[in-house]
């Protein structure tokens, strides 16, 4: 049987002494995709975090490929094929965009070509800084610059946050395209969960920094009141 | 219907994926410095103190204008490569002024890639003033070690032989140095600005603006900087170096306070981050002093202070920063009166 290419046992984490996340036990197969959702404040980020390891891991242990992570520095996780998309994006304002590209980029499947072909408006766009990019662009900014690190599992955290809803609508389209054919394991956390239950057909929702719920999306996609229960917003 | 200009058209982005190329103007710093030389030969020792400043601003550069090391420190390197140079010098142990500087630049490294690895632990105000103390550990140590440093008082009469075996060097009439000197800073500007260009520089940028996403694009930011803040101190060394060689002495104020303050005056002066900042303030750094210095000796350092308030208070990115500020401002104007194609 394959090994999975992200697991977390038993994890509790926090920041410092504070504890957010408890209990948290989930798997992410290779090639599966997985949305993550709940509302403002319930650890959705911090969960993120701690597969990075951001934060402080008080118990368990997050293993990738396998692997246990624990002790590993950031930049040897990513090393290890962790990409990160963070929710503030967080891209370096006065490199271009050539250069935020360039400077986390690995070897591997994803190429420049690969990656203009998701992504044709960056490719107009090497030359500019950016800062000079709008909130759209600079997702994909984002987005991109994770993909070029190769990763085997990719952590998206809230991209369509404070974007257009058309712009919202190509990423989305973006994010599909990537699901069906990047053959990436993702972890999406989002706020909208309209979104989020449509990218996946399995979802996470989690309440108080504990998955209350592990299972199929489409349950909650079909009865906003079962979506209700869990997050207390019916769309 | 006129063609739209595409987005790389842009007079912004055209700027940009230009900015590794050498620029017109570039070799202009160059050319002022020779032309200096045939112009002013009595004044090649202010000259040569000036390129001098120039190199150790370039070296603080790379740590806090590319890197984003917060440092009040630096002259310990510049302390560290003046001493090396000038007591190997004074004991007859090595003379030979090219080598001496290596050696200066060798011990600076290893002072600054030891320091390195503590300080860099650490960041803001902790990491400003580790780097102080630091600088004043070193300052008393050579105060100490009055027997090989001279102490206070420094060690004086160093001798220089003639570089290459030909050029004399006379502290009194200093052409040899003049040009030495800007040999010397030519090559370490190259070097700094191969540098930042590289990868390795974009990665500093990135360091600079935002460190834990660097770390998630998987980059080891602590080495890196230790890596940059070695080879900043290994040229701040060879600044000092080539100091104690210019002036055939060395003393405590290499090491001291005024001189990490000055160095980062004429840095933020001039403009962090851009290489040429150093240039330009170092010339107006120097040329302030000289100029205030005559017209009211006594409290000449009141002009610069409130200049230099004037600078953090409206113009961040110094004299070059708002020189760029006008090109930009200039540009879009330039970019609108293109007729339609």
């Amino acid at each position: 049987m394959a090994e999975n290419a992200l697991e977390l046992k038993d994890v509790s984490a926090g920041y410092g002494e504070t504890v957010v996340l408890e209990d948290i036990n989930f798997t992410v197969a290779p090639g599966e995709s997985i949305s993550v959702i709940g509302r403002n404040g319930v650890g959705k980020t911090t969960l993120l975090a701690t597969v990075m390891g951001h934060t402080t891991l008080h118990k368990g242990e997050v293993a990738l490929a396998g692997k246990s992570l624990k002790g590993v520095p950031i930049y040897r996780r990513a090393a290890a094929g962790l990409g990160f998309v963070p929710q503030e994006r967080e891209i370096f304002p006065s490199l271009t965009v050539r250069e935020n590209l360039d400077v986390g980029a690995r070897p591997g499947e994803w190429t420049d070509q690969r990656l203009f072909e998701l992504f044709p408006n960056l490719k107009e766009r090497l030359g500019n800084r950016g800062n000079q990019l709008s909130g759209g662009e600079q997702q994909m900014l984002s987005i991109a610059r994770a993909l070029l690190t190769n990763p085997s599992v990719l952590l998206l955290d809230e991209p369509t946050e404070g974007l257009a809803p058309v712009i919202v609508e190509a990423l989305t389209a973006v994010l599909a395209k990537l699901r069906n054919e990047s053959g990436l394991s993702i972890i999406l956390v989002e706020q909208n969960s309209r979104i989020a239950l449509e990218f996946s057909p399995r979802c996470v929702v989690m309440d108080k920094g504990r998955i209350v719920y592990d299972g199929e999306s489409a349950p909650l996609r079909n009865d906003p009141e079962k979506l209700a229960q869990f997050i207390g917003v019916s769309e | 219907m006129s063609a739209m200009p595409t987005l790389t058209e842009h007079p912004a982005a055209l700027a940009l994926t230009r900015r590794h190329r050498l620029r017109w103007w570039e070799p202009l710093p160059w050319v002022l410095a020779l032309a200096f030389y045939f112009l002013f030969p009595r004044h090649l020792g202010f000259g040569t103190e000036l390129l001098i400043m120039v190199l150790f601003a370039i070296s603080l550069d790379l740590a806090l204008g590319y890197a984003g090391i917060i440092t009040l420190g630096h002259a310990a390197f510049f302390g560290a490569g003046a001493y090396t140079v000038g007591m190997l010098a004074q004991y007859g142990i090595w003379t030979e002024p090219i080598t001496g500087l290596i050696a200066g630049a060798a011990v600076a490294a290893l002072i600054g890639f030891l320091s390195g690895l503590v300080l860099l632990r650490t960041t803001g105000l902790t990491l400003l003033m580790l780097t102080l103390c630091t600088m004043a550990l070193l300052e008393e140590a050579a105060n100490l070690g009055h027997d090989w440093t001279g102490g206070f008082d420094g060690l004086t009469g160093i001798t220089i032989p003639p570089l290459f075996g030909l050029f004399e060097f006379n502290p009194l009439f200093p052409k040899t140095q003049y040009l030495y000197v800007l040999g010397v800073l030519f090559v370490c500007f190259v070097f700094a600005r191969t540098l930042v260009y590289s990868p390795f520089g974009q990665s500093l940028t990135g360091i600079r603006e935002n460190t834990l996403r660097m770390h998630a694009v998987g980059a080891p930011v602590r080495t890196r900087l230790v890596v940059c803040y070695t080879i900043s101190a290994a040229l701040a060394g060879i600044a000092g170096g080539i100091w104690a060689q210019a002036n055939a002495y060395v003393n405590l104020s290499t090491l001291g306070l005024d001189r990490a303050a000055t160095v980062l005056i004429i840095l933020v002066l001039g403009g962090y981050g851009r290489l040429y900042g150093a240039f330009v303030g170092a010339l107006a750094y120097m040329a302030l002093a000289h100029f205030l210095s005559q017209v009211y000796p006594t409290a000449w350092q009141l002009g610069l202070g409130l200049l230099l308030v004037a600078i953090a208070l409206f113009a961040r990115g110094g004299i070059i920063g708002v020189g760029e500020t006008l090109v930009q401002r200039l540009r879009p104007k330039m970019y609108q009166k293109q007729p339609p194609s």
